[in-house]
Order: structure tokens, then sequence, then C-alpha cells
């Protein structure tokens, strides 16, 4: 259980920066994985006064707000145009609707938890993420940085060239994935996530070239081959190594098909 | 800390420890049909309705629900009247533990969504869990509900 | 027979609506909040023993009230068991013992004024441990070195074939005929091993428990439990108080499914209030449920079935090596179901058979009583070697079965001889093999873009009580008005038993289900009942009450006679009045109970106690439609049809929602709830985040029939439904995936991993 001393509902951004520079500080996000940790700290850092639950398009792409729920993501329907249905897809199995009520995107991206679906599905995306005071920095770089004592205020997601789509593994509908992978196909090339590894989600393009011909069923499943063969996986409780690297295999196969059927 | 919050449409002001639950501020404030089922957020037993919104009660700091509006099974009878006598003639609720949450998030769906499907139902609830029923009978009651309810639409004005 | 107006339809739960309106129901709900915390400090150790411990500085927490070791404790070992007494489960326990022998056994008992001060008391206990080597592998505990119950004063109360100098809880071997020369002779013999994990019943309210000292002195236990009797005895021989100081009583319960028909977490508080004399609670929190409850016996099954090319089977050889885990609770009689309720199925032809088991002790969280009992083990195991018997011979599995099955007046060997007397299970395969369209379903079928769709079948059985030992009792008193009131000390757990057993007195008085008012379990007030459990309430109980209406009928005559002036014979009973045969007068039960309040001498309150030599077992078939995916593995329950012979089904709809709910919950075994150990033997599934039972979105579409027998010994010919029904869905699954993947999942639960991995292995050959 989580317990603390003091509860502030910051009144600025500058304030939340102020407290959370302390190491026995914390800031919430949905809260649903901090009240898990056993763990006692001074302050809790509340954002939810600050207007951070705001989903905003700009000429350039979207700009969501860390305090955005993923269900409000789920329901989007600009968010849904931009990713093909795909922002949806990635978020739907999560838990339940109650669940998704509470978990924001700020808190998703800031755990950068290796079952992250949501982790995936922006990273293929290419979002960057805003910092009170680091500013903006790829969510692509973002993933693999210590966790800094800064405010995550903003995730920024470009407008989409191509067409993308996401597919996940679970052993039960609600669970944890056992593999996630999000392919996004556009002019400039391949971005293709995957995460669950279950380390935190890696990204992979196509520097091999093998799918600089289209996506065809061939193509498609080589790229397989070559992600399952470029990328890192583990084993835990929901799936082996050999398993997911298997798996691999069939999920980024048959995203960039989906991709492909989409257009 | 000092919070004031609308429970059940009834204004409250308390004294709490920052770090309350909101499902052990309202069970202490006249609500125990809010349950705990699990510490993992997985269950779906402790649903409220925040600012309308369906939320893990588990999950939310009772300071976090200052000034906001707070709604429970107890403030919600009528409306649940409405259909539960439905899930009762299923024989659904069984042990009756889980039946606050699903009812609260049943709730919930029948005002976002007035004429849900099936799979509609299925997936607004799949954060309900319950081990006696099988589920089936649950979703046979709101869908008896929902017929009636068409059934009672479609009737001429007399 | 007359025809019945109450019993056998589908009457509303009389608690339906308060409960799905959230009215206060449940311990938690019901007992005083302000009282004692209680918190129990759990070992982090499989094996150790507690070299010192000390408890000053949790003490000085302020608001800690008592801090209890193994040295406060009585030295008498006792079983957790909801069971008659004798138990068959050896005493092994102590409230506390200097051996710890799991990781969450209790070390230390804490009691503080609020949940802050004790959960930081827990933090604050200091132990020493000696660490030692644990027993984690069911397979070496028998005649291991190393004992998980050295001490002397570990006592076996019945002939279970226990000894804790080899780690064995309990070991027997029974036998039909000669079952080596049947399998020598047999043209084909199926011999594998299947494997089942300690599966948590995941009930949704924990265990919880709220205790008191009453104003007579007594200790007073509310707690959700399915045995107020049972557990006031075993609370008064781990105490060492007499029984008649002790007063159990359960209100609602939040789902029990077997988990509370052990002592799991009454103990503690009350130690605490005797020892304080305040009151107390404690709530299990989810993670205690699932490291430190009493889960399904983790099994491992060598079949071999023996049969001829024609599809005979003719010998069944079951080997059973269940695992206990710490403690003996339910050991000694779980295991025998997996024989005696699997291979009775197959009474057909069977020439011989074999039942051997061994019960071991290990250093993991001790097992109890889960629904199936034994029988879901032993059905997996035997289900699926029947299937593959049919996959080899290349025979429909549903043909098989019915060439095979036990039918109707044939003598059961394997089920201590008892006759099926009621036993619809050929029509039950009929009927489903119709509704599932079974023929058109069974072929595999190619649905593109890798997936494909298959079929599997199952049978079950399990029993009605447990035969020559479950006592049921009823009650029943006439009230102002006319009403009745109804005591039973059997417990509603959610599966409406208050209800059924209404219907069967508005039955058998012949008035309204609403004149019946129903009120249990409580030990001081009910009439004795062994508890729910064993499938026992309808049958047993529900004979008790027809009985005990029977009685009041004749003291309605009785008392009617003296106000009409004439004989008890020249009476007869209405339902809402006693009136004379010829007609001429007659006294309403109304006014009746008012004279009962007067000047009256002849009791209307009369309770009937029952008990039955036989067991009559329910019957059931279950049909499975999964798709596969044959690129992941995954494997997703699209359709589950079942048949059931209960018996008569009392309330249709509470009969068919508990199949439904046992459906769901087999389908969870079969391919979700899985339980893994590190190296430490600590559990890693200790959440509902990681052991994951199923949501609404894993169960397909569940469709339930019933095809009723008669069963002569149970009230109005009704048997049980209670357990049965968590049976079928491992082998029907099983043997769906493995008609999908050609790969035969003999551990549960079947991940998609296992499907996957078992078909590439396959394609290399």
């Amino acid at each position: 259980m989580l317990t603390f001393k003091q509860y502030v509902r910051a009144q600025s951004l500058d304030e939340a920066y102020a407290l959370c520079q302390k190491r026995s500080n914390l800031v919430l996000g949905g809260m649903l994985w901090l009240k898990m940790q056993d763990r006692t700290v001074n302050t809790v850092i509340d954002l939810s006064g600050l207007g951070l639950d705001q989903i905003e398009q700009t000429p350039e792409g979207w700009r969501i707000g860390a305090m955005v729920p993923l269900r409000a993501l789920e329901k989007h329907s600009g968010l849904a145009a931009l990713t093909n249905g795909a922002m949806a897809e990635s978020v739907r199995h999560i838990v339940g609707v109650q669940f998704r009520n509470l978990a924001t995107v700020g808190g998703s991206l800031y755990g950068r938890f290796g079952f992250s679906d949501v982790l995936t599905l922006f990273l293929a995306l290419g979002a960057v993420v805003h910092l009170h005071h680091g500013g903006d920095i790829p969510l692509a770089e973002y993933v693999n940085q210590p966790y800094e004592r800064d405010i995550l205020t903003h995730v920024f997601v470009p407008n989409q060239t191509g067409r993308m789509a996401y597919i996940a593994q679970r052993n039960q509908a609600t669970d944890f994935p056992v593999l996630t992978c999000a392919v996004a196909v556009g002019p400039e090339g391949v971005r293709c996530a995957i995460g669950a590894r279950p380390m935190k989600a890696a990204l992979l393009t196509d520097e091999a070239g093998i799918l600089a011909g289209g996506i065809t069923p061939e193509s498609a499943a080589a790229y397989g081959e070559y992600a399952a063969e470029h990328t890192a996986f583990g084993s835990n409780l929901r799936g082996s190594a050999d398993y997911r690297r298997a798996l691999c295999k069939v999920l980024v196969r048959r995203a960039l098909l989906a991709c492909k059927e989409d257009a | 800390m000092e919070i004031q919050l609308t429970l059940n449409g009834r204004p409250v002001r308390a004294s709490i420890e920052p770090d309350t639950l909101l499902i052990d501020f309202v069970r202490a404030h006249g609500c125990p049909s809010v349950k705990r089922g699990c510490e993992t957020a997985n269950c779906g037993l402790c649903t409220v309705l925040m600012d309308g919104v369906p939320v893990l009660s588990c999950s939310v700091l009772a300071a976090r629900a200052d000034g906001h509006s707070v709604q429970t099974l107890e403030g919600l009878q009528a409306e649940a009247e409405e259909f539960v006598s439905f899930i009762a003639d299923q024989g659904a609720e069984q042990c009756g533990f889980c039946n606050p949450g699903y009812v609260m998030n049943t709730i919930a769906l029948l005002r976002e969504n007035p004429d849900p499907t099936d799979d509609e139902i299925r997936a607004y609830l799949a954060g309900n869990l319950c081990r006696c029923s099988g589920y089936e009978g649950q979703l046979r009651g709101i869908r008896a509900f929902l017929n009636a309810k068409k059934a009672k639409e479609a009737e001429p004005n007399a | 027979m007359p025809e019945l107006k109450t019993v056998g339809k589908p009457a509303r739960k009389k608690d339906a609506m308060n409960l799905l309106l959230g009215k206060p129901a449940f311990v938690s709900d019901v007992t005083p909040r302000d009282c004692l915390v209680v918190k129990i400090l759990r070992s982090p150790h499989a094996h150790a023993l507690i070299r010192s411990i000390d408890t000053t500085l949790a003490m000085k927490v302020p608001g800690m009230v008592a801090v209890y070791t193994y040295k406060d404790v009585p030295n008498h070992r006792y079983t957790n068991a909801g069971q008659t007494y004798p138990e068959p489960s050896p005493h092994d326990r102590l409230i506390l013992d200097q051996r710890l022998r799991f990781v969450g056994d209790a070390v230390a008992i804490l009691a503080g004024e609020t949940e802050q001060a004790v959960a930081k008391a827990l933090k604050l206990v200091k132990v020493d441990y000696e660490v030692l080597t644990p027993v984690l592998d069911p397979h070496t505990a028998k005649d291991n070195p190393i004992l998980v119950h050295p001490e002397d004063n570990w006592e076996s109360l019945c002939p279970v074939g226990a000894d804790n100098k080899r780690n064995l809880c309990a070991s027997e071997t029974t036998s039909d005929g000669d079952v080596e020369a049947v399998l020598a002779d047999c043209d084909i013999v199926i011999d594998h091993v299947w494997h089942t994990k300690p599966c948590q019943q995941a009930m949704m309210e924990t265990f919880r428990t709220y205790t008191e000292i009453d104003p007579f002195g007594r200790l007073h236990v509310i707690s959700s439990t399915q045995i107020v009797f049972h557990l006031r005895r075993i609370l008064s021989i781990a105490l060492g108080i007499p029984k008649s100081k002790i007063h159990v009583e359960k209100p609602r319960i939040g789902g029990g499914f077997g988990a509370k028909q052990t002592m799991v977490a009454e103990i503690y508080p009350a130690f605490v209030t005797w020892k304080t004399g305040r009151a107390a609670r404690l709530v299990y929190t989810r993670q205690e449920c699932q490291t430190a409850g009493s889960p399904r016996h983790e099994m491992e099954l060598h079949v071999r079935l023996g049969a001829n090319k024609d599809g005979k089977i003719r010998a069944l050889d079951v080997y059973t090596l269940s695992n206990t885990g710490a403690y003996s609770e339910h050991g000694p009689t779980t295991v025998g179901l997996s024989g005696h309720k699997s291979i009775p199925l197959y009474t057909g032809g069977l020439e011989a058979f074999r039942f051997a088991y061994d019960v071991v002790y290990t250093n993991v969280q001790a097992a109890g009583a889960y629904r199936g009992y034994g029988a879901t083990q032993g059905i997996f195991a035997v289900e699926s070697a029947v299937n593959e018997l049919a996959e080899r011979l290349g025979v429909d599995p549903v043909a098989l079965r019915e060439q095979n099955m036990v039918r109707e007046g044939m003598t059961m060997p394997a089920y201590y001889n008892e006759v099926a007397n009621a036993c619809a299970l050929d029509r039950c395969m009929a009927r489903c093999k119709e509704l599932f369209d079974w023929d058109a379903r069974f072929p595999v079928r190619d649905m593109g873009n890798g997936k494909v769709r298959a079929a599997g079948v199952a049978m079950a059985m399990q029993g009605s009580g447990i035969s020559g030992v479950d006592v049921g009792s009823a009650t029943i008193k006439l009230s102002d008005d006319g009403f009745y009131n109804l005591s039973i000390g059997a417990a509603d757990m959610g599966t409406g038993c208050d209800t059924i057993l209404a219907q069967m007195v508005a039955e058998c008085m012949d008035c309204d289900l609403d004149n019946v008012a129903v009120s249990g379990a409580d030990s001081d007030t009910s009439p004795y009942d062994s508890g729910s459990y064993a499938s026992s309430t309808t049958y047993v109980t529900g004979k008790a009450v027809e009985q005990a209406c029977e009685k009041l009928k004749n003291q309605l005559c009785t008392l009617a006679a003296e106000a009409l002036g004439c004989q008890p014979e020249e009476l007869e009973f209405t339902g809402k009045a006693v009136r004379r045969l010829d007609g001429t007068a007659e006294i309403s039960l109304a006014d009746l109970a008012t004279r009962s309040m007067c000047s009256n001498t002849t009791a209307v309150q009369a309770t009937a106690t029952h008990s039955s030599p036989v067991s009559p077992p329910p019957f059931m078939v279950g049909m499975v439609e999964i798709e596969l995916d044959k690129e992941t593995g995954a494997v997703t329950v699209l359709d589950y049809k079942a048949v059931v012979d209960c018996g008569t089904p009392i309330n249709p709809n509470l009969a068919r929602v508990q199949t439904e709910g046992g459906i769901v919950q087999g389908i969870g075994m079969a391919l979700f709830e899985d339980v893994h150990y590190t190296p430490e033997g600590k559990i890693l599934e200790d959440s509902l985040m990681q052991y994951k039972i199923p949501t609404r979105l894993d169960m397909g579409h569940l469709q339930v029939e019933f095809e009723s027998s008669y069963e002569p010994t149970g009230p109005f010919g009704a048997k049980s439904i209670g357990e049965i029904v968590i049976n079928t869905p491992s082998p029907a699954i099983a043997h769906a995936v493995a008609r999908a993947s050609g790969v035969w999942v003999r551990e549960l639960p079947i991940t998609p991993e296992k499907v996957l991995m078992g078909m590439l292995e396959k394609a290399e050959g």
C-alpha cells in the first residue's frame, strides 16, 4: 500500500515541478500502479487541476495532455482516424472501462512499463513527449532514459502519412499482453514497435529494405522474421522468450498485412 | 486534511488522512455497498461514479474527490431498480458480493449507450468480475430489461 | 404424483433484490467497525524454525494491543478441515507453530486499534529464522528425509494411510478384478500422466471474521463460513475451551466454492478476542487468499485405460499423486473422488479397475476443498484418456461413450457398489449432441487466416452429500397469521439454498413461497447440519425439510382436533386450513396460529434430521466449440453446451446459473488459472492481476439444459448440482484443442504457448 503524509493538488506546473525535485515526493498519474507499491513517501503531487486532460488538434498533429485517461483515447474519433482505429485497439483490452477512466496517458508513458500497450503504440506513432523543464523529447529516446524528476505535461502525436495497425496477444482477454506489436507504414518507411517482450517496447525500422518493394505476403513474412531476429525477448509468467519470438513473426506479419489491406 | 464533496447528492465535509482511499471514505460514510475484492484494481467491485464517470474507488484518493460529485449504489436505488429485477428473475445475483459494482457499471453503460448490443455489454462490463454466475445470466437479465423497455416504448400511446 | 406448484419453478431468490441493490448483508457490512484490527505476520520462508522472535518494537507502535507468537498458544494439534468428527484429515496444526511450513504460514498474530497501527507494527516484529531446506516437489516428498511434520503430537484420527514420518497424509489402493491381466489382454492401452494445478476458488469476498464476547461471556463468531457447526468444534479444540462457550453464525456469504469449508481465518480474531476480551476483526487481503487460503489439491494422475479395437473399454487403472501442501486439510478425502467419481462413468463394460493414491505433504500452501473436490482432477484425466482412445481408434467420441457409459440400474463397483437408481446420462448425451449439432461441428473446420474450429466432449459425475456421514436438519414452525419459519444449519453462499428449501416447504405445506421465512445458519439456534458442502444441501437437508413438514402437519392436525373437538385422524391439512374429512368443519391456519399462542400445550414446531446411506451421483455432458489460431496457439471458447441430470431441478433458474457459473470456473481452470512457485517456494500468482479468472469476454456463449431423472431417495426426486458443473470444461477443451492442433495438452492450464510450442515440436518431428 502507498502511504504518504501530504497531498498537494498543484496550482501550477512550476509548483509541481518544484515539489517533484524531492526524492521523497511523487507525481500521481491514474494511481493504479502507484497504489499497489508498498512504499511510503512524503508528498504526492496531483496534476488533475492543471487542465492537462485535453486532446487538441494542431496543424502538425495532436497534442494530448498527460492527464487524459486511456478511455478518452479509446473514444476519440480524431485519434481513431489518425491511427486507423489502432488507438482504441491498443487500449480496449486493458482491464476494464473503470480502470481506463483512471489510467492516464502521461502515467503510462512516464512509467515506461514493459507491459504497456500505450507505449508500444505511441512509439510506432513517432510520438514526442513534452517535459515541463526538459522540453520535447522523442518517445524513442525517452523510453530508454532514466526516470527524470520532471513533469511530463503532454505527448504530441504527429500527423501520420500512411497506415497503421496494432495487434497484441493476451492469454486472457483483459490480462497484460504476452506481446504487443504496432506498425506504421508510410512513404518514409516503416516504424515497428514490439512491446511486452516482456521488456519495454523497442522500435524497429526497415534498415534492410525488406519492404522496399512493397508489402506482400512474402515481404511481410520476411520482415516478421527480421523483427524476431533483431529483437530481444525474455521470459515471464505469461510466456517464454522462445514463444515470444515465434509470436513476433506472426504479429508483425499480420500487422503489416493489415496496413496493406486497409489501404 | 479537509475535503468537501457531494456524496449521493448530499454535501459532505470531512477531515481525512491524505492517503485515504475513496473506497474506505465512502464505506465509512454510510455506503457499505461499495466492496473491495482485490488490491490490484482488477475486480470492479468498488465501482462508483465520479462526476458521472465509473471509476475504481480503490484507486482514487479521497483527496482527489475533493470538489467532485461521487455516487454509490446507495444513491442510485431508483435507477438500479429499473433493471435489477430482471437480473433477479434469472437468479444471476448469486452471492451478491460483486453486484453493487456491476450494477453501478451497468448504470454507466446504459447512460452512455441506452441500446447496447450483447458484445457492447460484454466489453463495457469486462472489468467487473463475477465468480458465481458465469456471466450468462447477468447478460440475459440486462437483455430482458432492454427488450421489455423497447416493447414498452413501442406501445402506442393510450 | 400431483402437479407441483412451487418446486420445479424458477422462483426468485429471497435475498435477490437486496443483494442487487447493495443492501448491507456481509460480515463487513453488518458488524461494528469499532473493534480491534487483526493482521497476521507471515513466513517469508517455505520451511524454517523460529529461533527467536522479538515483539517489543511492534508493541511500541501507538494503538497496538497485542502481538502473539507460538509461545502464547496451546500445544495441541487440530485440523482446519470442516469435516464431520473424527475428521479424516490428520490433526497437524497449532494456532501458531515454531516450525513454519510454507511461504505465508502464520508467524504472529497482531491486534491493534487501527489498520495503520497494525500495518506498521507488522514491519517491526523481529524474527530470527533458521531457514531449512523445503520439500517442494511432490514427486520426491514421500519418504523424503526432510519431514514437513516431524512432531510427535501429530495425530491421524482415522485409518487413512497417513504417516507423518513418511510425509504421507493418506495412501490407499482399491481394486476390482485383475486389472493387470485385463490390460495385458486389451488391444489398445492409453497410458499417460495428467497434471492439474492448485487452483483458487477466488470467491469475490475474501475470508473474513468478526469476533466478540457476548453478554453471557461466550465467544461470538460472525464469519463468512459454510460450516458453522464444524467451526464451533474446531475453534473449541484449537483454543482449548468448551464448545458451550462458542456461538458461530454466518450472515450472507460472498461466495465459497469450498474455500469456506475450512477454518482459514476464524481462529486468529477468535484467539485475540478470547485473550483480550475485546471485539476483533480480520479481513484477508486478496494476496492472503491466494497464498494462505485453501485451494484445490494439485494432482498428478497416471491413467492406464485398456480397450478393444471395437471400442469396448475394459480396464481402468488410476494412480493419483495428490499434493496437500503444508497441512492435511481435505487431503485424505479429495483424492478419493479422483478415482471414485471418474472410473464409474465407464461402468458399462468395465471388467477390472484399480485405484491407488498417495497424498503427500510438501512445503507449499495447504490445499483444501474446492468445488468438484478431486473429481474435477480425476475426470480431466479419465475423460481425456477416453478422448485419446477415440482419436486412436478413429471413432466418434460420443459413440464411444454411448457404448461404454454407466446406465440406469447398473451397479457401480468403483462407486462403493452403489446402484445408479436415477441416471439420465444417456439422455444427457443424446440431448447435448442434438443441441450442439455435434455431427456437423465435430469435424475440424478451417476458417482461413490460420484459424480452425474444433469441438470436444466430456462427461462427469459427482455425489450428493457424503453417504453415511452427512447430517441435514430442518426446523419448521407455525407462526402468527399462519406463516412458517424455516430454520436450517446449511449455509446459503449465494447458491440459493435458503430459497430452494423454502420452495420445498411451500410445496409440502401448500402455501406461497412468501409465506416461508428462512433463517440460518447459527450454531446456537439452527438444528444441526454438517454444513453446505459435498453437494449435500438440496439432497440431504432437503429431505429433512420434507420430513419436518410431515411432522408439522401432524402437529397441526392434533392442535386442530382440540379446537374442533374431534380426533386428529378425522382431519386433513389443506394448506390454508385443517378441516374435517367429512367437510363439516374447519379451522384456518391463521386461527390455528393464534390458538397455538394461548393456553396451548401442543408444539407447532417440528424438527427432522436426515442422513443418507447413499450418495446418488448427478450426471452431466458438456460439449465445447473452440477456435484455435494455429499461428499463435490462442484458444477462444466460442460455445459451450451442457445437459445435466440433477434429478429434479427444484429451481431451474438457480440450477442453470449454478451450471453456468461452474462451467466458467471450469473454463478458467482449463485455460487461464495457473500457479507457479519461485525456486524458494513462493507463489507468483498472488493477486487477481496475476491469477487470471475468466472475464465475460473469455467464455463464449453458454447454453444449459436439464434431462431429469427421479432419485427415489431425494426430496422430490432431486440429486445435487453444485459441484458436478465444474468437471467437464477441462477435458472437453483439451479434446477440442487436440482436435484442432494435434497436441494433447495434459497439464493445465492449456496456454497458447503450450499449444503453439507443442505444434512446432510436432512439426519438427
